[in-house]
């Protein structure tokens, strides 16, 4: 058993857990911006898939999977237009709107995917790698984290700047006050509309992000709901966070780990059955829930769209 | 937006604004000039605030002009008022509680990087000619009422303002931060701004204002100019004012006109009844709630309430008055001590129980909580009744029963209504309030939990609520009161508990003039203490 745990298998094992919780950092990331600024998305399991079908697509047909990611962003964006208008602008319930687009997300994929593509089913085969120099050469480490693809570091660094941008830019208290208190941000002479605007829609360029990830990366391939509840993980995640990105980094780390220690523990020799192995990822999030929903704080004004005069 | 040497007029000319079913401005015209304290004197619903949102670009007049020394300006939104030095200290705060200082005071400005050094440079300049000293680093929801109003004027003039209007500054302060007040207004006057100062309350208007206009009914009904009002003795200037303020109905409001316009210090008409010498009818033993911890809990609160007393709770808004009104009704769990009514524990007994035993709770929420809008005023009477005979039978409702009670309640207490059938959500605030007063006060009722009876309601309705309260009292009632108004504690209180985070920090017993320094005192003891 012991040889089992050599350099190979490491090294394969967190690249697993970084494929794995990347997706899910990017939607939470975008969950969370979103929240800040006072929406609530639900509908961020159907932008995930839009934005996981649109990278597939383009990138199957150019080949190139940096176009392949903006193609998932453009899809992301384009899925959370329907949030924009009807709640943003014009006031509908969030949840009622959330829902709808996560199943006009999950009915569209598939419907286009199974007309398009069940014939041939069709592989992207590996994103190129960029191997950093130096870095790249330290044995296990080195091959599993210095030797992704350009487009980990490009969402890492993503994901860095939101978290500092929420915290500490005037952009970011503008957001977090259209989430706590829109009448101040309004009083304060900011556009409430403006500002949850743009982080509906940079939230839905992150879902859709993080869904082209899931297809390009992650599985290389698109089949139906290949989200598989991900966006709903992540809504769950943005709500423990309290709103900061670190913590959600850190958060789809561990379900990454949740979710790549299964396979693992039965490389090493431990027989667990397979269902059960599907299951460890959710079981650590329904535990983490039980040991962390009390402490979940979400923003006053979440939910609620803003009518200026309204009390 | 520096101030010029030469005093500077904001003109506002025949500012019209209506809303469905009410003029809330008809033809308004009136001149702030800089370097002067106007104050703006009215009831509730007198268009006062309508006004200051047109000010603030909240609202936009549907007719009328608003010009600074006699160019005319459109102040499209808020951000254009800001932009023309227009700075507004809103009733309800602006301030995100969650926000730092700094961040509330940074709140708005376009730049995308912060420059936290300017800005607390800014602050420091503010705190300055406010007189006032004010931690950058602290939030928001941490500072007493006193200190975020500061912030709020700081916030107001953060972009140099040629213009303050503060919004009923004094309704929730202490005495003592009313002082405060005064002189940070002073300086700002000193510094050529033009002042805007609206409240309800004569003496304040008298002590603070160089002028004063008075709106009724959405009209300007009286101008005292800076002359006049320097002539006039404080007497003479409350007969003019009340004169405006009530015009025909003067004589009809009679000799409380000038209690009710807050024209002097509130005071308690003393009737020496010993207490001690009645009953106990509520007691708390060292109690604290347990909530879901989104506000402030009861904490160890020890407190008497004796047959025929009204018990006032003073305090900062926010302070565990939810708590402690649902903690005595039964709508919130205790976590330690013991609840007793008449003698008995009442600890464990939960809400329905505690009703027929006699306790009562109108909430301050008599929207939301207190009422169900959409069914009629006849079932909002009866609604805590649920499945009780006469107007339940064998689980259907009886609407003959009903309807004779809801005619009673409606008859006794005075609530305006087209009928019984009418949707409670479409009356006034203050029919609303009489609602819940009618519904809690019958059927046997030995104590009432009141909290913030009064707010938001028109002066005569304020009255009359006082006045029921008042007699329940009189009538061997006991009351628990919660309110965030000095001066309607020491009219109505025999005692004052003065509440802050969650615990009692000090009683008065009101027996004359004073009660309100005291109390005062307690309240900002209480604050800088644990600050």
């Amino acid at each position: 058993m012991s040889d089992m745990l050599s350099a190979a298998f490491i090294t394969v094992f967190i690249t697993t857990v970084i494929a794995q919780a990347m997706p899910l950092m990017l939607a939470s990331v975008g969950e969370t911006i979103g929240e800040q600024a006072g929406v609530l998305n639900l509908g961020i399991e159907g932008v995930m898939l839009v934005g996981a079908y649109a990278g597939f697509v383009v990138t199957l047909s150019t080949g190139n999977f940096w176009i392949g990611m903006l193609a998932g962003v453009v899809g992301g964006v384009v899925a959370n237009l329907a949030m924009l208008v009807l709640n943003v602008w014009l006031g509908l319930n969030q949840i009622v709107i959330g829902l709808a687009i996560t199943l006009i997300g999950e009915g569209i994929t598939s419907v286009l995917y199974l007309q398009n593509y069940t014939k041939s089913p069709a592989s992207l085969g590996q994103a190129p790698k960029l191997a950093i120099p130096g870095l790249g050469d330290i044995p296990v480490v080195g091959p599993a984290i210095f030797q992704q693809s350009g487009i980990f570091w490009v969402a890492l660094l993503i994901a860095l700047v939101l978290a500092f941008a929420l915290a500490r830019t005037n952009w970011g208290l503008s957001t977090r006050s259209a989430g706590q208190k829109p009448s101040s941000l309004d009083a304060a002479g900011g556009s409430v509309m403006r500002t949850r605007s743009i982080a509906v829609l940079l939230g839905g360029g992150l879902a859709g992000l993080g869904g082209a990830y899931l297809s390009l990366i992650t599985t290389a391939t698109f089949s139906p709901l290949l989200t598989n509840g991900l966006g709903f993980i992540a809504i769950v995640i943005t709500m423990l966070s309290r709103g900061r990105i670190i913590i959600v980094m850190i958060t789809s780390l561990i379900y990454g780990l949740a979710v790549a220690i299964g396979p693992a523990l039965q490389v090493i020799g431990f027989t667990i059955p397979a269902d059960l192995i599907k299951m460890l990822p959710f079981l650590i999030v329904i535990v983490m829930l039980i040991l962390f929903a009390r402490s979940s704080v979400v923003p006053p004004a979440l939910g609620s769209a803003y009518t200026r005069g309204a009390r | 937006m520096t101030t010029t040497a030469t005093s500077e007029v904001i003109s506002l000319r025949d500012i019209t604004k209506a809303f469905p079913g009410v003029i809330a401005n008809d033809h308004v015209s009136l001149d702030i000039v800089s370097g002067q304290v106007h104050c703006l004197l009215g009831e509730n619903g007198a268009g006062k605030s309508t006004l200051i949102s047109i000010l603030a670009g909240m609202q936009q007049p549907d007719s009328g002009t608003v010009a600074f020394d006699g160019k005319v300006v459109d102040i499209t939104s808020p951000k254009v008022a800001v932009d023309y030095g227009i700075g507004v200290v809103h009733q309800h705060s602006t301030l995100v509680p969650a926000f730092t200082v700094l961040e509330n005071l940074m709140l708005g400005e376009s730049s995308m990087l912060q420059n936290t050094k300017r800005a607390e440079q800014r602050l420091g300049e503010l705190a300055d000619l406010l007189g006032v000293e004010i931690d950058p680093h602290a939030l928001a929801s941490d500072l007493g009422l006193g200190q975020q109003q500061q912030v709020e004027i700081a916030k107001a003039m953060w972009k140099g303002s040629r213009l303050l209007v503060l919004d009923e500054p004094t309704s929730m302060l202490t005495p003592q931060a009313i002082e405060h007040l005064g002189e940070s207004i002073a300086r700002v006057k000193a510094q050529g701004l033009a002042v805007v100062l609206i409240t309800h309350k004569l003496r304040e208007a008298y002590a603070m204002g160089d002028c004063v206009t008075i709106l009724r009914g959405g009209r300007n009904v009286g101008h005292i100019g800076v002359e006049q009002l320097a002539a006039y003795s404080e007497a003479e200037a409350q007969d003019a004012i009340l004169a405006a303020m009530f015009g025909d109905d003067l004589a009809a409001v009679g000799d409380e006109a000038s209690d009710l316009a807050g024209a002097a210090e509130a005071t308690r008409e003393v009737r020496a009844i010993d207490f001690d010498d009645r009953p106990v009818r509520l007691e708390l033993r060292d109690v604290s709630s347990r909530g879901l911890g989104r506000d402030i809990e009861a904490d160890g609160v020890t407190l008497t309430v004796h047959e025929g007393e009204i018990l006032g709770i003073a305090g900062i808004d926010g302070h565990g008055q939810g708590a402690l009104s649902e903690v005595v009704a039964g709508q919130r769990p205790v976590a330690s001590g013991t609840v007793f009514f008449d003698g008995e524990d009442i600890t464990k007994s939960g809400v329905r129980s505690r009703q027929q035993l006699g306790v009562r709770y109108v909430t301050d929420d008599r929207l939301h909580e207190g009422t169900v809008g959409s069914m009629s005023v006849a079932l909002n009477l009866v609604i805590k009744r649920i499945g009780q005979r006469p107007f339940w039978k064998s689980g259907r409702i009886q609407p003959k029963a009903v309807d004779t009670e809801a005619d009673r309640l409606i008859q006794e207490y005075g609530i305006r209504t087209p009928s019984p059938e009418t949707r409670a959500g479409t009356l006034s605030g203050g029919n609303i309030q009489k609602i819940l007063l009618a519904r809690e006060l019958t059927n046997g009722a030995k104590l009432v939990v009141v909290n913030k009876p009064t707010y938001g309601l028109d002066l005569k309705t304020v009255h009359l609520v006082r006045e029921i309260l008042i007699d329940f009292a009189a009538r061997g009632g006991s009351v628990l009161l919660l309110s965030t108004d000095l001066d309607e504690l020491i009219e109505l209180s025999h005692r004052i508990e003065v509440i802050s985070r969650g615990s009692l920090v000090g009683g008065v017993v009101n027996d004359g003039v004073g009660t309100a320094e005291k109390v005062g005192h307690y309240m900002t003891g209480a604050i800088e203490g644990t600050d």
